[in-house]
């Protein structure tokens, strides 16, 4: 946009959020804007922060198995998977087979029902109201699957040190196997609604483009990274659990403008269904949970673990002191990064063009001010 | 006695229709809030209302007995007069355009020879009520929401115009009798089919409905121009709203549908209101259906698309028509 003398002189300030529609959750961005284009937009954070890290600084490793939960309670397994992994390696606890297998199952359904809920939210901050409902009736599915298991609908607390809480059984598998044949049905419809909507389509194709040089300056990862062509996945790139055992493809999107984001989350959901049925195919016997000591030491010296949260790499990075409880717990979580390129891209742009962005970026808000 | 026989008698005719025409209006307002969420519901597959009533039937009165009974609020700072002011203004001048509008061929306040002027003019005034409440209320997402709404409407105004007038070309008058008069034989939706989508598109964007909202765009803009208006206040541009949405359906009937025509039925020229009223709500059944399906348009998208093609179209539909109608 070109800025002229008018403009410059009618600049003013609009503070979008923390109780806005539109940035799902308590989210401020100051936004210095001219008419209707904004000029320059800054996140401010920190309206939820509470001390998750500085939580588990004094408390037994075990106890802040609540807390993962409740950073991104959006995608929780994933959270509850990257810590007790990360404990794991630290302590050398072996984990069952099966137990591994319940872990990528019910991670996979979680990932699917975050990406569900995007799907709706963002069709919402859109202005199309009807795609959410649509959303939550499958997610919906898949919560009432994971609340037979893990008895909590939203911040579950699943998996355990040298396994998980307790064992899967039939009416798990069978009803997974119902939601998956379902969900390929909704699909068709979702793209019927959504995808090939021409108005959905003007308001995302070649909106908020991310190049793949930025992407990688601002530490983004997850869909949005892969939106912008670059095939990285941790998932693929850095194997954990039993991830190289499946067969599985990372799509990506071609120029990185909020539709490639979305249909590489949309393409994404399928290859997660596919992991899914794989693994309940291959479901090995066996026990569900390692013997561990009931006192876990950290031994001296710091240890990472990266899994891939439905918005995109999380990292646990601890440091042990000997006792059981981390001389520090730092959480590398994905939404942080995936905003902060905001100021740069969101410069000169329309209003509803922010909303898009904003959205198409999938972000959770307590996750980033944990 | 004597009161009524010195007042004339058509004032009196004419106090009784402003009567029923306001009790209508609330009406057509709770019977549009039902529908609508009635309607939404079934689109996502949910039952939508069902305590109060059969069905639910009865939750609209419910929702106004709550909204009557909200605190009037007015904001700090805001400008008081407008504040008050503007949903007065947005719900007073719904109710005349329905003065002239024919609903059966005796059913009919008052016809006027400029009644598609009249109607026009009235419809103009809406807008006016939406700035008033954007600037009154101090606040920069209202702001935003009002200069939306002006900007849409004068954008959208032209070609609603220009499609009205391909049909006042073909029969010469302004007068709704009549133009619904000269379609006994065959509606103007199949002489006119390009201005009578014009004006549907049009319409819809004049009355601020989705994929058209944008002067509420409650994603980008919390509420738009009431964003600060509750209770009573936000209800009476709730019920401006649906009687506008009423207005442009029944002009539309009338322009292109045929208005009162129908199958015969015994008592024509009263029992007409039947087919003038399915032909409204039809219109109205397809409105709610296109905003619980489409996502919102950008702002400039909406300009663009009334300077570049509905304007031209139906410029080119009026030449068009104005040359065959010579001939």
């Amino acid at each position: 946009m070109l800025e002229s003398d008018f403009q410059k002189q009618n600049r003013f300030f609009l503070n979008m959020g923390p109780q806005h529609p539109s940035t799902h959750g308590v989210l401020l961005i100051v936004l210095e804007m001219s008419g209707e284009y904004v000029l320059d937009p800054q996140p401010v954070l920190g309206f939820i922060h509470r001390m998750h890290e500085k939580m588990a600084e004094s408390k037994p490793c075990q106890s802040f198995m609540p807390n993962t939960a409740r950073m991104d309670y959006v995608c929780a397994l994933p959270y509850n998977h990257g810590y007790v992994s990360l404990v794991e390696r630290k302590a050398g606890i072996e984990v069952p087979r099966r137990a591994e297998y319940i872990r990528v199952i019910t991670s996979e359904l979680n990932r699917v029902a975050s990406h569900l809920l995007w799907l709706g939210a963002y069709l919402l901050d859109l202005g199309a109201f009807t795609p959410i409902l649509y959303g939550f009736d499958d997610r919906e599915h898949i919560l009432d699957i994971l609340e037979d298991i893990t008895g909590s609908r939203l911040t579950y607390c699943y998996y355990r040190f040298g396994g998980v809480n307790q064992d899967i059984d039939d009416k798990f598998v069978d009803s997974t196997r119902a939601f998956i044949k379902r969900l390929r049905k909704r699909f068709v419809i979702y793209e019927k609604l959504v995808t090939k909507n021409i108005i959905f389509i003007k308001r995302t194709e070649n909106i908020g483009i991310v190049s793949p040089d930025m992407a990688l300056r601002y530490g983004m990862t997850g869909p949005n990274l892969r939106g912008s062509g670059i095939a990285y996945d941790v998932r693929k790139n850095e194997p954990y659990s039993i991830y190289p055992e499946f067969d599985f493809e990372v799509p990506v999107g071609e120029q990185g403008d909020c539709l490639d984001r979305y249909m590489v989350r949309v393409r994404e959901m399928e290859q997660s269904l596919r992991i899914i049925e794989q693994a309940l195919d291959r479901l090995p016997e066996g026990p569900v949970r390692a013997k561990v000591p009931k006192n876990i030491k950290l031994s001296p010296g710091d240890c990472n673990f990266a899994v891939e949260a439905a918005r995109g790499e999380l990292s646990y990075y601890l440091v042990g002191d000997g006792t059981g409880v981390p001389y520090r717990l730092k959480v590398r979580v994905p939404s942080y990064s995936n905003l902060s390129c905001l100021p740069e891209l969101g410069r000169g742009i329309l209003l509803p063009d922010l909303v898009s962005i904003l959205g198409s970026f999938d972000l959770v808000i307590p996750e980033m001010d944990r | 006695m004597e009161t009524i026989s010195i007042l004339p008698p058509e004032l009196i005719r004419m106090l009784i229709a402003v009567i029923i025409i306001i009790s209508f209006l609330f009406l057509n307002a709770i019977m549009m809030g039902y529908l609508e969420r009635k309607i939404a519901a079934h689109v996502q597959r949910r039952p939508g209302p069902m305590e109060v009533g059969f069905h639910g039937i009865l939750q609209l009165i419910v929702d106004g007995v709550k909204l009557l009974g909200k605190e009037l609020l007015i904001p700090f700072k805001v400008d008081r007069t407008l504040f008050r002011m503007a949903p007065l203004l947005s719900f007073t001048p719904v109710i005349l355009p329905l003065l002239v509008i024919p609903f059966s061929e005796k059913l009919q306040a008052r016809d006027l020879n400029l009644g598609l002027i009249f109607i026009v003019s009235m419809g103009s005034v809406n807008v006016m009520a939406l700035l008033v409440a954007g600037w009154g209320s101090n606040n920069k997402y209202a702001m935003f929401g009002a200069m939306r709404a002006v900007a849409q409407s004068i954008a959208f105004e032209i070609p609603i115009l220009l499609s009205m007038l391909a049909v006042v070309l073909m029969c010469n008058t302004f007068s709704l009798k009549e133009i619904v008069g000269a379609q006994e034989k065959i509606w103007f939706v199949f002489l006119q089919p390009i201005a009578f989508l014009v004006y549907v598109i049009a319409g819809v964007a004049e009355t601020n409905r989705a994929p058209f909202d944008l002067p509420e765009a409650e994603s980008e803009l919390t509420a738009g121009f009431h964003t600060e208006y509750s209770g009573m206040g936000f209800s009476l541009f709730f019920i401006g709203e649906y009687t506008n949405m009423f207005i442009v359906a029944s002009v539309a009937a009338v322009l292109f549908l045929g208005g009162w025509h129908g199958p015969h039925l015994p008592y024509g020229e009263y029992l007409g209101i039947v087919w003038f009223f399915l032909k409204v709500y039809f219109l109205l059944f397809l409105m709610i259906m296109i905003r619980w399906t489409y996502p919102r348009v950008r702002f400039d998208q909406l300009l663009n698309f009334a300077w570049k093609y509905l304007v031209p179209f139906s410029f080119v539909n009026i030449l068009i028509t104005a040359v065959l109608v010579k001939l």
